[in-house]
């Protein structure tokens, strides 16, 4: 054995880690300094010559514009309230299906399909087939009625469909978690005289503790950046009633072509998703930071 | 068995602690295949698509998808079998994503299309900003393609310093169509220049929503393209403006706060069900199924309208004027039309492609091969002069040729106004400002807010535009 | 399903919490059973009722009652296959493939330093790669197209494999770094103390373990690949289009045919649909970060 000095050790150590390491700092970390460079611009795509040097009159503009704020409202709405309905759902369908029951092999193979199927095709599905106003099989199951679920209720529109499919990814992991629980502590609070609820209550849920935050932070990364569903479903309309941040930031960039608008929007959004995410993080690193780490 | 994550919480700690003092000699290896592969990826990010055949030159033609687009691409192998070097290939975008791809591709250069198809609300833009290559050159040197042939109102819709930037695939204005056979059950009669207030009234008599027939389809679906050019019709046509010669933003007048509470009120109470979400598809099948009485939209639909294999109610349509109240007529101009981007690699092939598409003897092969009903219309006179198109579109084809040529880009309503278009405005701020005004038009009519919460709204966006220009 | 059997043969220690204290009553399983069967089928029956409806005809799909007997017919397909999905299916596969082995080629050596030998900073690095995901990529596309313009590489596949490697790298640090943790310490140190190489040690000790762990891995990455939209409609045109943009090019303007579309939205997530059923349980592995073993 060759004896290094520490330096080379050290870089030795670190060597596996940096072409990951430096791929995704080019890759994800240079488009958001030119953001950031951008945000300062006055820059429209479609009149040539107008890029400048502007300050922070982009962002007085986010600031100021009420339908940011009405986007930004529509998207906590969006990621909690579809995260929480789908853990709930979740959650019952796990108890389901943590039984003994003819087939449920293929039940959990039925309830997992909505997570596998490709989003564009999933939100063309709920929006064609199941909630068209005349043909749609959501009003025939409601007696032929004719609500116009996508206008009357855009945002649960949307919601429906990431619930749909969300839930499926929800229910494995909790039913994941139920079947880790060691049954002796279960069987020895029966003997005590514990009731099924009371059980739930202080065994099940504790128990299940960091499979629900794993879910709810898991669910809210991919959910916060839902893009495909609002563009698919509703194109962020009526209004903006169903538009969330990375939509309506697109709908800036790729149709207002306003480079240094949707750039400051993009560097509110990012500094607020840090906000956000470090609480999140702190989470995952409690649940399983723990799990072997350091 | 299954070990519990929680477990996890008890299990070794030590951070950095070492692990013995021998470590692989050949650690690196891992590090070197993975550079390598960087490397890999890096090198080959630069080249370009798979399988380019040599000697070939391959000519990439952005277009929005629709019917007549779509013929195009099923007789394009002729053309490749005629032109033995060219090879092509399309990519077929709906309204709004062509729009989006096709701007930012030409205004940053991006060079992947040496076709794309815009329309009379690009051209001129694009052409001042230097984007497009300048057909005229072409235009002029190619035998028998014969420019003056094309509709005047489009050809000047599309050119530049009198120089043509695209050349019209067709073109369009907007009209009524109408049930013939509901109106004659009905007892009604369809004026020869009717009024909005008499297809408010027609509407209210033809609406039957047990049998779920609305009384007219117009489009609520949010997009400058979309519900925004009918509703731009109407605004005109009741008098009002977007904006004053001092490019004050008028909004809220009286004249255009009775349009958009016509509008609402009508596609609300009459309209198809849906509205907020219906644009020319959603209408054309509502309609093509019979499901309303009335549709007011743009003149290509006759062609979908008339064909048995996407409409039930072929032969049963009658056609009017787009309905006016204040001016004279009131019908949009629309052409969706063929240009080159300056960055494209192969013009001389990209123009070989774009003046067959657009040709005369193009509209004898599609009549030939695909039916009559199918030419692309509005493009060129002599189309309206072949025998068998007259009469394959008896029931529509003068009414489109006509409202195609009444139609008044320069003048578009009552009052002056310091802009171009009628169902746009000739600025580069409208794509983005009409889609906003839309989206709260199409909040309006989905009941989400009132017609003057929406005016007020849009007012604000139309505000800060006319700024820049004052 | 192989997976499923041997996955309840590990739950017979935790009875159903429903049963109460007193012997269960036969009736109250079997509504349980029954209902479970109905949520499931609820759950199931859209995507169902997508691939009936894309062996239909354009006429049945549009009734009103919708029907569920119809004379079948392959007609739809070969209508897609006929608008020219082929290429785009060609597309996402490569994205897919080859992203998918980028990902583990970077990640794999990745999460060995993060795990079996810590570097220092272990918790900040895994910190920021976890960090990139939280970013909304929705801000970063603007400079993406920019850059990606400017090198000349805009509507190549070889952009959308390098994004999609960028975007599936952080997760399956993490995910295999769990799968390292897997790996019990006394092994090494008998390895070590035979004197093996670290590189044998890993081939021959390791590699054996996390296997399962690796696949996992790429099963999550290959479902997120396939099914990525944003970078796909704003990045590609004629040449890399993958084949959520051909579903989103294919609603033409001119009608929706609501059949001839199920049959592409049946083409498009068959793939991963399939790949997920026959691999339930490793799916649930990946996603929990490898919480769940």
């Amino acid at each position: 054995m060759t004896t290094r000095s520490p330096r080379s050790e050290g870089w030795v150590r670190r060597a596996p880690l940096l072409p990951a390491l430096v791929f995704t700092i080019v890759v994800t970390q240079i488009p958001f300094l030119l953001t950031i460079y951008y945000s300062f611009q006055s820059w429209n795509l479609v009149r040539p010559g107008s890029q400048h040097f502007v300050g922070f009159d982009n962002y007085v503009a986010v600031f100021t514009d009420s339908q940011f704020r009405g986007v930004a409202l529509n998207t906590i709405i969006m990621t909690l309230g579809s995260v929480v309905i789908a853990v709930i759902l979740g959650l019952l369908l796990a108890l389901l299906l943590n039984r003994h029951f003819v087939g449920r092999g293929v039940v959990r193979t039925l309830l997992v399909t909505p997570f596998l199927i490709t989003p564009v095709a999933a939100a063309l599905l709920w929006k064609t087939t199941l909630l068209d106003p005349t043909y749609g099989l959501i009003n025939f199951v409601l007696g032929g009625q004719t609500i116009d679920w996508i206008s009357q209720y855009p945002l649960a529109s949307v919601m429906a469909a990431l619930v749909w499919q969300w839930t499926p990814f929800m229910m494995l992991l909790l039913l994941a978690g139920l079947q880790s629980m060691p049954g002796d502590q279960v069987e020895a609070a029966r003997v005590d005289g514990a009731g099924a609820w009371s059980i739930f209550v202080e065994l099940t849920l504790p128990h299940l503790r960091r499979f629900l935050e794993l879910g709810i932070v898991l669910g809210a990364i991919y959910l916060v950046n839902t893009f495909d569903a609002v563009y698919m479903i509703t194109q962020g309309g009526p209004g903006t009633a169903s538009a969330n941040l990375p939509f309506y930031i697109y709908q800036r960039a790729f149709l207002g072509f306003d480079i240094g608008q949707s750039a400051a929007m993009g560097v509110v959004v990012v500094i607020l998703t840090i906000i956000v995410a470090t609480f999140a993080l702190r989470l995952v690193f409690r649940s399983f930071g723990a799990a072997g780490e350091s | 068995m299954r070990r519990s994550a929680a477990d996890g919480a008890t299990g070794p700690r030590g951070r950095g602690a070492p692990h013995g003092p021998r470590r692989g000699a050949r650690l690196p290896f891992l590090a070197v295949l993975a550079v390598g592969l960087l490397g890999l990826v890096t090198g080959c990010s630069g080249a370009g698509a798979l399988g380019a055949e040599p000697g070939v030159q391959t000519v990439t033609v952005a277009i929005v998808s629709n019917s007549q687009m779509k013929d195009a691409i099923k007789l394009s192998p002729q053309f490749e079998a005629e032109n033995p070097g060219i090879r092509m290939r399309f990519v077929s975008l709906s309204e709004n994503e062509a729009r989006a791809k096709i701007t930012a591709s030409v205004a940053t250069g991006g060079g992947e299309f040496d076709v794309v198809m815009i329309s009379n609300y690009e051209t001129p833009q694009w052409a001042q900003n230097g984007w497009l290559t300048d057909l005229q050159p072409l235009v002029d040197s190619t035998p028998g393609y014969d420019p003056a042939d094309f509709i005047p109102t489009v050809r000047d819709s599309l050119s530049y310093h009198g120089h043509m930037y695209s050349v019209p695939f067709y073109g369009e204005s907007s009209f009524l169509m109408y049930r013939k056979d509901l109106f004659e059950q009905a007892g009604l009669v369809m004026p020869a220049q009717p009024t909005w207030q008499q297809v408010a009234d027609l509407a209210a008599k033809l609406t039957d929503r047990s049998k779920g027939r609305a009384g007219i389809c117009l489009r609520g679906k949010p997009g400058w393209g979309e519900m925004l050019a009918p509703f731009d019709t109407v605004l005109n046509t009741f008098g009002g403006r977007w904006y004053d010669p001092q490019w004050h933003a008028q909004l809220t007048s009286p004249q255009v706060q009775q349009a958009a509470q016509f509008y609402v009120d009508l596609v609300r109470n009459y309209g198809e069900p849906g509205a907020a979400q219906a644009g020319f598809s959603e209408c054309a099948t509502q309609f093509g199924q019979g499901n309303a009485a009335m549709w007011y939209d743009a003149t290509s639909a006759a062609g979908t309208v008339e064909n048995p294999d996407e409409s039930t109610v072929v032969g049963k349509v009658g056609y009017a004027p787009a309905p006016v109240v204040a001016t004279p007529s009131s019908g949009w101009l629309y052409s969706w039309s063929l240009a080159i981007p300056k960055t494209s690699p192969h013009p001389d092939a990209a123009w070989k492609f774009m003046s067959w598409m657009t040709s005369k003897q193009y509209m004898q092969r599609v009549g030939t091969q695909l039916g009559w009903t199918s030419l692309p219309p509005g493009s060129r006179l002599s189309t309206y002069r072949i025998p068998q198109y007259q009469q394959a579109a008896a029931a529509f084809g003068p009414t489109v040729l006509n409202a195609i040529q009444s139609a008044n880009p320069q003048q578009p309503t009552v009052q002056p106004v310091p802009y171009q278009g009628v169902q746009f405005l000739r600025i580069p701020e409208f794509q983005d400002l009409g889609t906003r005004v839309s989206q709260q038009m199409s909040a309006a009519i989905a009941g989400q807010k009132t017609v003057q919460q929406a005016l007020d709204q849009s007012q604000e966006y139309a505000a800060t535009v006319g700024e820049s220009y004052q | 399903m192989a997976a499923t059997v041997e996955e309840t043969s590990t739950t017979t220690s935790a009875p159903a919490r429903t049963e109460g204290p007193r012997r269960p009553s036969r009736v109250g399983p079997v509504l349980l059973t029954t209902l479970t069967w109905i949520v499931a089928i609820g759950f199931f029956f859209p995507v169902l009722w997508m691939v009936l409806t894309a062996f239909k005809s354009e006429a049945a799909a549009y009734t009103d009652p919708p029907t569920l007997f119809f004379s079948p017919t392959l007609e739809q397909f070969r209508a897609v296959f006929d608008a020219g999905i082929g290429p785009y299916l060609a597309n996402s596969l490569a994205a897919t493939a080859i992203s998918t082995i980028f990902v583990l080629v970077l990640a794999t050596p990745a999460a060995f330093a993060v795990s079996l030998r810590p570097v220092e900073k272990t918790q900040d690095v895994l910190f920021f790669f976890i960090s990139t995901k939280m970013l909304p990529v929705v801000a970063a596309i603007v400079p993406i197209y920019v850059v990606v313009n400017e090198i000349g590489a805009l509507d190549n596949i070889w952009t959308l494999i390098v994004l999609y490697t960028a975007m599936n790298l952080p997760i399956a640090v993490w995910m295999m770094r769990s799968f390292f943790l897997e790996v019990p310490k006394e092994l090494l140190e008998a390895a070590s103390i035979d004197g093996a190489s670290l590189g044998r040690t890993l081939r021959e000790v390791v590699l054996p373990i996390i296997s399962p762990g690796i696949f996992a891995t790429a099963l999550i990455c290959v479902i997120f690949a396939w099914n990525e939209f944003f970078f796909a409609v704003n990045l590609t045109a004629a040449n890399a289009g993958t084949v959520p943009v051909f579903l989103v090019g294919f609603i033409t303007s001119e009608g929706l045919y609501w059949a001839r579309l199920s049959a592409a939205a049946t083409l498009a997530a068959l793939p991963v649909v399939l790949a997920g059923w026959f691999a339930q349980n490793k799916l649930v592995q990946g996603l929990s970060f490898g919480a769940v073993k």
